[in-house]
């Protein structure tokens, strides 16, 4: 689905990732662990086409380096960006109205609304509030939903567990868990890496712009030596 | 009693005005936090259409209205692609100094290519006439301004409110780069920021021109700065705000003109300035400043 290659972003005169290699498979959900500063985000930013980076991202195949941030989103990628970017003056209800907005099936966007808040109630309940009054869990959930509006072909989560409790991150992590059952291919971007590998087919660890270690879930969340080196998280 | 009440008309409709004036600032600083200070070039190019319509083409008044409001509106959109789109994720200065540029160019276009004398339209002086509400004598001209500017912020607010793209633009005000990773077009979120700015800019127009009834190279200076104040007052990048800064600033400026003595008579910017500067005091950002921060940020 999604291939990286020898992939460098550059913030301004920085080298935040220093060529790496990456591949998400459909259906597989990947995570990107590694501690703060690795250059998760920074990848992240360019796989949407918001940083300046060289190498190869290809999406089904298809060479993205040309394609704008928008037609990039149009293509199949939606993210939950890092500190959710909820649109905090809007309703819950504009803020998923307008993550479905690229839709052309628009008769079907007011389900898809419903829908999402049949799944979380509480969101439901709080509809017609603006987004900036839900709680931090409540956010990432929207954040999540908003994505999924577009009915992308790959979700990439940006640190869904940032600042949030810990009965809160459990249900983060059951959602997500919930998606890759439903085929949705992730690739998850975290710091919190023994939850992250629990609901992972493959891992990643970046550190320093560097991927220092890749595997299954079990290959890394065996080596608890190297976890605890890089990740400090054991 | 009916002086007074003709007063408060007087203010209503020169708010009325103002608050239009002072939206299409705001709808565009409120997206792209560009101070367009070519706003008052795009109404002066509404003026020189109905010249242009009145003399070559009809005097029905109609179609030389309609003709203004579309050529500001074109005018609006063909600055943003020609001018702005370049500098869109420019520094904020580096976009200022552009407005000023593309108002002084524009300036100075009028003065080369048509005149830097007045030129007169008289078809839209029907507009202006007395006229007898419940024993008080006010303006036709009172009445369109203030319903026009009635309607277009309905029409503005359930756009706003009720389409997705009138949404992504409120979304737009607050996280730019977040409305683009939905998908959702930046140069459509512009584009569409500079149409309505262009239309109100046309709206505007007609009024001024009812009642100036000529046009001159220096025709926009006068409102883009009634609107920038409204603005500021009001909170810059809010639109209730500029609505709000229109109607006050209105309210002060005929509020001065009937307290004022006179032979103080030349002081009365002076003392609305003098109050602005007041109201600044009290609310430095504004009446109805936009909150800034985005969400749950950690």
């Amino acid at each position: 689905m999604l291939d990286i290659q020898n992939l460098r972003v550059f913030h301004g005169p920085i080298e935040a990732v220093h060529g790496i290699f990456l591949s998400v498979g459909t259906g597989q959900c990947v995570a990107l662990l590694g501690p703060n500063g690795a250059g998760k985000t920074s990848t992240i930013s360019a796989i949407c086409g918001i940083a300046q980076a060289s190498g190869t991202i290809a999406l089904e195949g298809a060479d993205l380096a040309k394609v704008t941030v928008e037609d990039r989103i149009g293509r199949g990628i939606a993210v939950s960006p890092e500190g959710r970017r909820i649109f905090s003056n809007l309703s819950v209800e504009a803020n998923l109205r307008i993550g479905g907005g690229i839709r052309a099936d628009r008769d079907n966007v007011q389900a898809d609304i419903e829908r999402w808040f049949d799944t979380f109630p509480i969101l439901g309940e709080r509809r017609a509030q603006p987004g900036g009054t839900l709680s931090g869990g409540e956010q990432q959930m929207l954040a999540i939903a908003r994505a999924l509006m577009s009915k992308p072909k790959i979700l990439l989560l940006d640190e869904p567990s940032l600042g949030l409790a810990p009965r809160i991150v459990a249900q983060v992590f059951q959602m997500i868990s919930t998606l890759r059952a439903e085929g949705m291919t992730i690739l998850l971007v975290e710091q919190n890496a023994r939850q992250a590998l629990q609901i992972s087919d493959y891992g990643y660890l970046l550190n320093n712009g560097r991927i220092q270690a890749e595997g299954t879930a079990d290959e890394l969340g065996g080596s608890k030596d190297m976890m605890a080196k890089l990740t400090g998280l054991g | 009693m009916d002086y007074a009440a003709q007063q408060i008309i007087n203010a209503l409709s020169f708010g009325a005005e103002y608050a239009l004036l002072a939206l299409g600032l705001a709808i565009v600083f409120s997206v792209m936090g560009l101070v367009n200070f070519a706003h008052g070039e795009v109404i002066a190019v509404g003026g020189y259409t109905m010249v242009a319509f009145a003399a070559l083409v009809t005097a029905n008044p109609l179609i030389i209205i309609v003709g203004a409001v579309a050529a500001t509106a074109l005018t609006s959109v063909a600055l943003e692609r020609v001018a702005f789109r370049p500098v869109r994720y420019a520094d904020p200065t580096t976009g200022l100094l552009t407005a000023f540029g593309v108002s002084i160019v524009l300036q100075n276009l009028f003065l080369l290519f048509i005149s830097p004398r007045p030129i007169a339209v008289t078809s839209l002086y029907f507009l202006d006439a007395p006229v007898m509400v419940f024993g008080v004598q006010i303006s036709s001209l009172q009445i369109f301004e203030s319903v026009t500017t009635v309607v277009v912020i309905i029409g503005l607010v359930l756009f706003l409110q009720r389409t997705t793209l009138g949404l992504a633009m409120r979304a737009a005000s607050l996280d730019f780069e977040m409305v683009r990773l939905t998908g959702i077009r930046a140069n459509r979120v512009f584009a569409l920021a500079f149409l309505i700015s262009g239309l109100l800019a046309g709206l505007a127009c007609i009024f001024i021109m009812a009642r100036r009834g000529s046009v001159d190279p220096h025709f926009g200076f006068n409102p883009v700065l009634k609107a920038f104040v409204a603005c500021v007052v009001g909170g810059f990048g809010s639109l209730p705000g500029a609505v709000l800064g229109g109607f006050l600033l209105g309210a002060v400026e005929v509020a001065m003109l009937v307290l004022l003595p006179q032979e103080y008579g030349g002081l009365k910017d002076a003392f609305v300035f003098g109050i602005i500067a007041l109201v600044l005091v009290w609310r430095p950002d504004g009446i109805l400043s936009p909150a800034k921060e985005k969400g749950d940020k950690l």
